[in-house]
């Protein structure tokens, strides 16, 4: 929250000082995000870092660029109203917009509508793009910046294989998600690819976002017998992992926890967090490419803590845009789509490339060997550790002493 | 097993709800003031309680300490800043101050959960716990935490009882909410005891919110439920009756966790709204209502 506070007093000098040295009109950009929640508040400090880093160096072909900033109090009926102000009142060139997938869901066709070009740099439902794959001609401005769910899934199975399956002889598993749009294809993904890795998957739980008290859950897991848990959660993630740790569930946790991915997450858990598996596209001191970690210092430096996962993507989100308005020579929305579909980008968050049209996630990231391959993250003793994988590992795995394996070889 | 497990969670749920729908429906029967902000009250105590350990490093009955002042402090802060001001009013008619009440309460209990969300995110924060570890009973493995919230609650509600009962102050407070023009009679200033009623109140709401942040953890989300849970235990129980929102406490907690137990936690809280309807239908005065 200290971020956001001193990102709008920069803002506010910012604007203050606005130099006359600029060529032409300056390219505008608005974020729609969620100022009030951890994995939101990075949104638009990031642009507006990458916005401040791109000025200094002349702007894209002597124009500015500016960030516009909406909050949308995580809701999808503001993001709407604050899509349509920030093309029809701000005149913004292009947005960047949240990372809840109801929201850039709601947001999509009035990209169309209004040939707006947008990206989202943390939303993860797989609908998002598998829209575009049926109306390419009305969708083709929404441009998915963050992985989809089907990808974060095998991406949490692949490093399941090598940490899990491998040493410690893992077979079983249960799946334990949330209930919202980002979910569905993530739990189809686990389904599919978990017995793939010889995870049989023993039960499945999809819970209400609004659960407070995990106790039934969690009693109901252990149930099961399984050797693992496979999470899919975002909207929750201090209550469940509070009262893993207190009630001491014997079963790692391990998969997408997105409120994991916050450095602050260690304070709001109380230390809970302390051995939770989650996958993470970068993380604190992870070269993932020679821009992550200059990103992570001026990030911090410059609003005094780390960035959520979605602020890595929202920078990257602003130098592509930069990047495809200076190709396609000015903020034409057609063209810049084209621009951006050719985008080959080194970011933060590893080789940006977006999939072409005719595939059926058009505009999705492209993932795997030499593009994004994620990462698999501990918290140990109030850091988080990557531990996969092995070529960019810092650590290997510390079990919470409440956890039992089952069938541990190491 | 399973049934011991119900009975151990549904009686430290139970006992949480209980405490924190005391306080609401005392204010309630003494002064009728239906507290709207009474959820933003515990999330803000319990957030302080988390802050202060948290941010300035204090350990867990510091924390714990701050985090009831605060309740304290809102619960003075909504008197005087929402209620208060309308109570004293001669531009509102007599007959409407209820609801003019109602609408404050409501408005400046959005206030301090926008206040929290700014300040500290909507993320949930859990409180640091004052006994750690787990403890096996009828082969239920359960945080000591848990018992040690249901002890909590059951004190201060026998404290309560025991300041009800047996203090002079205390007796006067009851007066207060059967007849409180017979108390001015005899000679006793009805806003001190307002200012005491909002006292007790303020240390239920911080003592609860801090618990609940223990025990499950509370966000700034957390306030709209909390208000429509004490609200409906206490309607429930019949408005301004202490005994009847404690029954009435316990049999949503032991409904809600048979549910989340033997149906799915996706439903827990459906029978017990039902329950609610069935008894306005039949018994609009609640379980033990006066009125």
């Amino acid at each position: 929250m200290a971020s956001f506070k001193i990102f709008m007093l920069t803002a506010c000098a910012t604007a203050l000082v606005s130099s006359a040295a600029w060529a032409a009109d300056p390219i505008k950009i608005g974020v729609i995000a969620e100022a009030q929640a951890v994995a939101g508040s990075s949104i638009a400090p990031a642009a507006q870092l990458a916005a401040e880093e791109i000025n200094a160096k002349g702007g894209v072909d002597g124009r500015k660029i500016e960030i516009v900033v909406y909050d949308n109090h995580s809701s999808s009926a503001e993001s709407v109203r604050a899509f349509q102000r920030a093309v029809s009142e701000d005149h913004v060139n292009a947005v960047i917009a949240s990372y809840i997938s109801e929201v850039v869901l709601a947001l999509e066709p009035w990209a169309g509508r209004l040939k707006t070009v947008m990206i989202t740099p943390g939303a993860a439902s797989d609908v998002i793009t598998q829209n575009i794959a049926k109306d390419y001609d009305h969708l083709k401005y929404t441009f998915h910046g963050y992985l989809t769910s089907s990808s974060l899934a095998g991406l949490v199975c692949d490093a399941a294989k090598d940490l899990l399956v491998g040493p410690y002889k893992m077979k079983t598993a249960v799946i334990m998600s949330e209930d919202a749009a980002w979910t569905t294809p993530l739990d189809a993904g686990y389904e599919k690819c978990l017995p793939e890795i010889g995870l049989k998957v023993v039960d499945h739980i999809r819970m209400s976002p609004d659960t407070t008290d995990f106790t039934p859950i969690f009693n109901k897991i252990e149930g099961a017998k399984p050797d693992v848990m496979i999470t899919g959660i975002s909207h929750v993630g201090t209550q469940p992992t509070v009262q893993w740790k207190s009630q001491q569930v014997p079963i790692p946790m391990f998969g997408i926890s997105s409120q994991a991915t916050n450095s602050t997450f260690w304070k709001d858990t109380n230390g809970a967090v302390e051995g939770v598996f989650y996958n993470a596209v970068s993380g604190p001191g992870v070269a993932v490419t020679p821009r992550t970690l200059p990103f992570v210092d001026a990030y911090q430096k410059k609003f005094g803590n780390f960035p959520s996962y979605a602020g890595y993507t929202s920078y990257d989100d602003v130098y592509m845009i930069a990047e495809a308005i200076h190709k396609a020579g000015g903020t034409d929305s057609d063209k810049m789509v084209e621009a951006l579909e050719k985008t080959d980008y080194v970011g933060t968050i590893g080789r940006i490339a977006f999939k072409p049209k005719g595939d059926p996630n058009p505009h999705a990231l492209r993932t795997g060997k030499g593009y994004i391959t994620g990462l698999m993250l501990q918290w140990q003793n109030g850091k988080q550790v990557n531990v996969w994988p092995k070529e960019l590992a810092a650590g290997s795995i510390i079990w919470p002493s409440f956890i039992k394996l089952k069938a541990a070889s190491n | 097993m399973l049934f011991w497990q119900i009975l151990i969670d549904g009686f430290a749920i139970s006992a949480l709800y209980a405490l924190g729908a005391t306080g609401f429906t005392l204010i309630f029967g003494v002064s009728g003031v239906l507290n709207l902000s009474h959820g933003a009250i515990m999330v803000g105590a319990a957030v302080a309680a988390w802050a202060a350990a948290s941010e300035l490093g204090v350990g867990p009955y510091t924390g714990a300490l701050i985090g009831v002042l605060m309740g304290l402090l809102l619960s003075f802060a909504t008197y005087f800043i929402a209620v208060r001001p309308i109570q004293r009013s001669r531009a509102i008619a007599e007959s409407e101050k209820e609801i003019f009440i109602l609408t404050a309460t409501l408005l400046w209990g959005i206030i301090i959960q926008e206040a929290i969300a700014y300040l500290f995110t909507n993320n949930a924060k859990t409180v640091l716990p004052i006994v750690e570890g787990v403890t096996n009973l009828f082969g239920v493995r359960t945080p000591k935490n848990e018992y040690f919230t249901a002890v909590v609650c059951w004190v201060a509600i026998g404290l309560l009882w025991a300041l009800v009962n047996r203090t002079r102050r205390g007796k006067a407070v009851m007066a207060a909410s059967m007849n409180p023009r017979g108390v001015t009679l005899l000679g006793i200033e009805l806003s001190s005891i307002y200012l005491t009623v909002w006292a007790i109140y303020g240390l239920l709401a911080g003592v609860a919110g801090i618990l609940l942040g223990m025990f499950l953890g509370v966000s700034s989300y957390s306030v709209g439920p909390l208000t429509a849970s004490a609200f409906s235990i206490v309607v429930l129980g019949g408005l301004g009756s202490v005994s009847g929102s404690l029954i009435a406490a316990y049999v949503v907690g032991y409904l809600e966790t048979a549910t989340a137990y033997l149906i799915s936690p996706a439903y827990r809280t459906v029978p017990a709204l039902l329950l609610l309807v069935v008894v306005m239908y039949l018994r609009p005065q609640g379980l033990f209502g006066r009125r």
